[in-house]
């Protein structure tokens, strides 16, 4: 019955998470109890704490178990939190310009954005299915709050209500699959049931809660059969929520993937083997498909992000070390590449508001060529184009696909991604070859500042960042093994 | 022995019927009351097993504040439930489908339910028949699973977030009393004195 | 099928004709009934007699001497006249409300101690049963709201149970402060704790209970637990489900007859059980206020019921003299009131405890 919280050092490990639940709460209050509207500064303070925490992450090197195992905190979490923190900061700032545009300017939406990558971090650091649970609906509970803020928007009403009818059904299966998985094992610490399950304990039952614990994973990272909700929910959200839904939760839930199936159910990989592949497949070769037809640029994110999912999920399915690599440096560049994206999506403004639709980029690179040329990069990218960063992501999943043996699997990846080219290449036709029909305004500096960053980075990957990223990402992987 | 045993059928028989009447019964403040008759039923099962503190928080959480939100809700809205049942027939056979998939597999789960001695042998938190189990949840719950405690009152605190932004609107042109104020006015500020000229009225 | 003649043992036993070994619980159940059914007669009586003798009538004295009969009579009269029920009723939920109210109110009194060892059911989590008990009493209310089909008693019901939900939370924080200082949940426990320490144990006068018991060092909670126990039942100031200037007779509206007696009944049942909770939880149940010799000559349970008709006085007295509550100030003193002072005493409460190491700890050393 005794703890092992027995002083504040003891504690080291969850720092970073401590710093973030104090200073979200901090900032509530402030909020709750200042007289004039101090949405804005609560805002800047609450990218200054992501920041904060980033750092507080990087230099915080002790790992290990805390709270009686509950929690984790390991090279793998680090890399995952690094990537969800400045995912959620970045998101944050795109939002600073639009928000009274997107009903955002209140300061509780700061704050809910830090409860919700406090529970990222939660999730990342899960050793135990309660505290995964728990971190889980911690970050969805958030969101379906950001998600329906706009709350005299009837899409964004509906998005937030179809977000959270959805998410409840995910987790009752995640649920029901747990205590499957705990009925069977006796055990709900990730890596007890590990040991449990080498004991003897797999069987039929331990199989269905594997089943449903996936299933409702698959939800969260919204992978083909469980993706119905994503273009709805992108497409009726508020733009900077969308480009936060895409960014952050996507690569938490991700990195929670992975834990769950590597440090618990190693020992029947070859059971959520055969489902990953399905999943990666079907997500993939749908997303091709689906995105052709779409009108609207937020629902060709939204399907652009099912068939990312697929992609990373390449990786997973290898079933080693050098494919939870490959998924590490996938969902950092997609997170870099999405909030490119999504800050070139909010800078296309006419003075009748924000513009959405397709059609209307027509001849954006003649008014706006700096905006239009960043998104062709970052297209580019999403193809997967050498020497884009987009190109070398895909490069590390399909290496580990073919490590593994799973040539099919690579080969129907290949021709997803030349698909899904299709409709990227729409884009860029309609932009660089169509004839202007409005007239865009000029894009506020911090979106210019990160459209630069975003496709600097991309555009220069193999010569910056690539390598130490692989490097950084073999380290987080090697913990996991 | 034998007493718990007759408490346990009737309990359960009592629960399960309900239950089916919650699903079956045409009128959603009756499907209410049924799910309210199986959470107190489901309680007394808790109580058999000796899980009395439990027992209690079922029936003041779920039936005493839960259900009864529930029932608010089911009795303000106006749902015509021929028309939301027009569908049913339609959906059956994918309905009755899925049934049939989740039976089996919890057939295939009961009947491979062997819990191996290793598993059995290593229970994370063993019962301690010492203290009455109010006291064991205490134990526990602020010292193993303080982490837990502590992010489950963040998740209550989001949904609290939540539910104020969605919900919470300041109109303007109404009035508010303001007690406080009311209690301490004083006389200077309510009443004046003024001398009226006669024949002059004010 | 033996184990259904091990319970009609059980239930229905009477060990003096034979029939098993122990006296069966619907028996004793059966006598406490009656028992208490008697004592709300009387309680009635005195609430109208108060009421009256404020107001300077002379209230009820036709009946029997003083009027002494006067509650017998008129559960004669609701008996004797034909129940009617409204033709758009929900027949089944409208005649089930009634019997809800009722039973759930006595349900309750099952683990009252009366005197030490006197409970029907000594549970280990007796407050909390109690608390669960009366949580539900609100279904009573708004099925027969409901089923009336009518305006008034909806509205009735849908303010009675805002009315009850807001106040069981102050009234649940309330109880949490006196289960720190006892540490058990237990109610011959909480009381038990009140004779063992408290002031007069600590100025080393013990002989002088009445410093013990929880009202003096909990007063604001004492205080609050009162006010919210006078909502909790509906009572004047409280009384918004059924006033009758606003609402007519609220959600009794359409009721008469037996079913209205059966409200009436549960509702003076609760009423007398909030008094023999706050006998218990502040004013030590069965102990006697001195405990020197001519005080203990008198049995715990007369001074348990002595206490509750106390307690019951005052639930008169502020009926007769104040006025009643705006829906809006009573959700404003629910809430924003009541609730912050009761959390901020369990803050109190525990940190004291916490440096001090004072408190009971359910008896244990």
């Amino acid at each position: 019955m005794i703890s092992d919280v027995t002083d504040f050092a003891s504690l080291a490990p969850a720092y970073p998470e401590l710093a973030l639940a104090i200073g979200a709460i901090v900032l509530l209050m402030i909020g709750v109890f200042t007289k004039s509207n101090s949405a804005n500064m609560i805002m800047g303070v609450a990218i200054g704490l992501l920041a904060a925490v980033t750092v507080l992450v990087i230099i915080q090197t002790e790992s290990g178990l805390v709270f009686n195992g509950g929690f984790i905190q390991d090279e793998f979490a680090r890399y995952m939190k690094v990537v969800v923190l400045v995912g959620s900061a970045l998101t944050l700032v795109l939002s600073v310009s639009s928000a009274a545009e997107h009903a955002l300017n209140k300061f509780e939406y700061p704050v809910l954005i830090l409860l919700a990558t406090l529970g990222m971090m939660m999730m990342i650091s899960a050793n135990d299915l309660i505290s995964l649970y728990v971190g889980l609906e911690l970050q969805a509970l958030a969101l379906y709050v950001v998600a329906a803020m706009k709350r005299d928007s009837g899409r964004a009403t509906e998005a937030g209500l179809k977000y959270f009818v959805l998410g409840a059904l995910s987790s009752g299966m995640f649920l029901y699959g747990a205590s499957l998985v705990y009925g069977f094992t006796g055990q709900t610490q990730l890596d007890e049931i590990t040991r449990m399950i080498s004991l003897g304990g797999s069987g039929i039952g331990l199989t269905f809660g594997l089943v449903f614990i996936l299933a409702g994973l698959a939800f969260k990272i919204s992978a083909v059969p469980f993706h119905m909700w994503t273009p709805d929910v992108y497409e009726g959200a508020p733009t900077p929520v969308t480009a936060f839904f895409a960014a952050a939760p996507k690569v938490a839930a991700m990195a929670l993937f992975v834990r769950v199936v590597y440090s618990s159910f190693e020992p029947i990989a070859r059971d959520w083997q055969q489902i990953v592949i399905f999943i990666s497949i079907a997500s993939m070769v749908l997303a091709a498909f689906a995105g052709i037809g779409q009108s609207n640029i937020k629902r060709l994110i939204a399907y652009s992000s099912i068939g990312n999912v697929g992609f990373a999920l390449v990786g997973l399915s290898a079933a080693s070390e050098v494919g939870v690599q490959g998924v590490a440096v996938y969902m950092a560049i997609y997170m870099v590449m999405t909030v490119g994206l999504f800050a070139c999506v909010l800078s296309l403004k006419t003075d009748n508001g924000y513009v959405e639709a397709i059609a209307d980029l027509a001849g954006l690179s003649r008014g706006r060529p700096f905006v239009a040329g960043i998104m062709a990069i970052l297209l580019f990218s999403m193809i997967g184009l050498p020497p884009l960063a987009g190109f070398f992501a895909k490069w590390h999943v399909f290496i580990a696909a073919i490590e593994a043996q799973l040539y099919v699997l690579a080969v129907i990846g290949v021709v997803a991604s030349a698909i899904s080219a299709f409709y990227y290449l729409k884009i860029i036709r309609t932009m660089y070859f169509d004839e202007p029909i409005l007239q865009f305004s000029a894009a506020p500096g911090e979106l210019r500042l990160v459209m630069g960053v975003t496709g600097f980075l991309v555009l220069s990957y193999y010569v910056t960042v690539g390598a130490p990223l692989a490097d950084m990402a073999s380290v987080a992987a090697k913990s996991l093994f | 022995m034998t007493l718990p045993l007759f408490f346990f059928y009737l309990f359960s028989a009592t629960c399960i019927g309900a239950a089916v009447m919650v699903i079956s019964s045409r009128n959603p403040v009756h499907s209410v009351l049924f799910l309210i008759l199986a959470f107190v039923n489901a309680a007394g099962i808790f109580l058999l097993a000796g899980a009395e503190f439990l027992a209690m928080i079922l029936i003041v959480v779920y039936v005493g504040a839960v259900a009864v939100l529930f029932l608010f809700v089911v009795m303000m809205l106006d749902v015509d439930f021929a028309e939301l049942r027009k569908g049913f027939l339609q959906h059956l056979p994918i309905g009755m489908l899925i049934g049939l998939i989740f039976l089996i597999e919890l057939v295939l789960v009961a009947v491979g339910f062997v819990v191996s001695p290793q598993v059995a042998a290593e229970s994370v938190l063993p019962i301690n028949d010492t203290i009455s189990n109010t006291r064991a949840l205490g134990q526990v719950l602020y010292t193993r699973y303080v982490y837990l405690f502590q992010a489950a009152g963040l998740v209550l605190l989001v949904a609290m977030i939540g539910a104020i932004v969605l919900t919470l609107r300041h109109r303007k042109n109404i009035k508010r009393q303001d007690i406080g104020r009311q209690v301490g006015r004083k006389r200077s500020e309510a009443v004046k004195t003024v001398k009226v000229e006669s024949g002059k009225g004010l | 099928m033996d184990f259904i003649l091990e319970a009609l043992n059980y239930l229905l036993g009477v060990p003096i004709i034979g029939l098993g070994t122990d006296v069966g619980f619907v028996w004793k159940a059966l006598l406490f009934l009656v028992a208490l059914l008697i004592f709300i007669a009387y309680f009635l009586l005195a609430d109208r007699k108060i009421w009256a003798a404020v107001q300077q009538r002379r209230g009820p004295n036709v009946v029997g001497a003083f009027g002494l009969l006067q509650s017998f009579a008129d559960l004669m009269k609701f008996m004797l006249k034909e129940p009617l029920i409204p033709a758009g009723a929900d027949k089944t939920v409208f005649l089930l409300a009634p019997f809800v109210t009722v039973t759930l109110a006595l349900a309750a009194w099952v683990v009252v101690p009366l005197d030490e060892g006197w409970a029907l059911a000594d549970l280990n989590v007796g407050i909390l049963y109690i608390f669960a008990i009366s949580s539900l009493g609100v279904y009573g209310i708004i099925m027969g709201g409901w089923a009336s089909n009518s305006k008034y008693p909806f509205l009735g019901a849908l303010r009675s149970a805002a009315q009850m939900v807001s106040y069981e939370v102050s009234i649940g924080f309330v109880i949490v402060t006196v289960l720190l200082l006892v540490g058990s949940l237990n109610l011959s426990d909480i009381v038990r704790a009140q004779y063992e320490m408290g002031l007069a144990n600590w100025l080393g006068v013990p002989q002088l209970t009445f410093l013990n018991w929880f009202w003096l060092p909990l007063f604001p909670m004492f205080v609050i637990f009162f006010i919210s126990a006078l909502a909790e039942t509906n009572r004047p100031p409280f009384d918004l489900p059924e006033a009758e200037s606003e609402l007519v007779a609220g959600f009794m509206v359409e009721y008469g007859s037996s079913p209205y007696m059966m409200f009436m009944l549960g509702e003076y049942v609760a009423i007398v059980l909030m008094c023999a909770l706050t006998t218990i939880l502040f004013l030590g149940g069965w102990l006697p206020p001195i405990d020197m010799a001519p005080f203990t000559w008198v049995p715990g349970s007369v001074w348990f019921i002595l206490k509750v008709f106390g307690v019951f006085f005052m639930f008169s007295m502020v009926k007769t003299f104040v006025p009643r509550y705006r829906y809006d100030q009573l959700m404003r003193l629910g809430w924003k009131v009541f609730l912050p002072i009761s959390i901020l005493m369990i803050f109190i409460v525990a940190f004291v405890l916490q440096f001090t190491g004072w408190g009971w700890n359910g008896g244990v050393a």
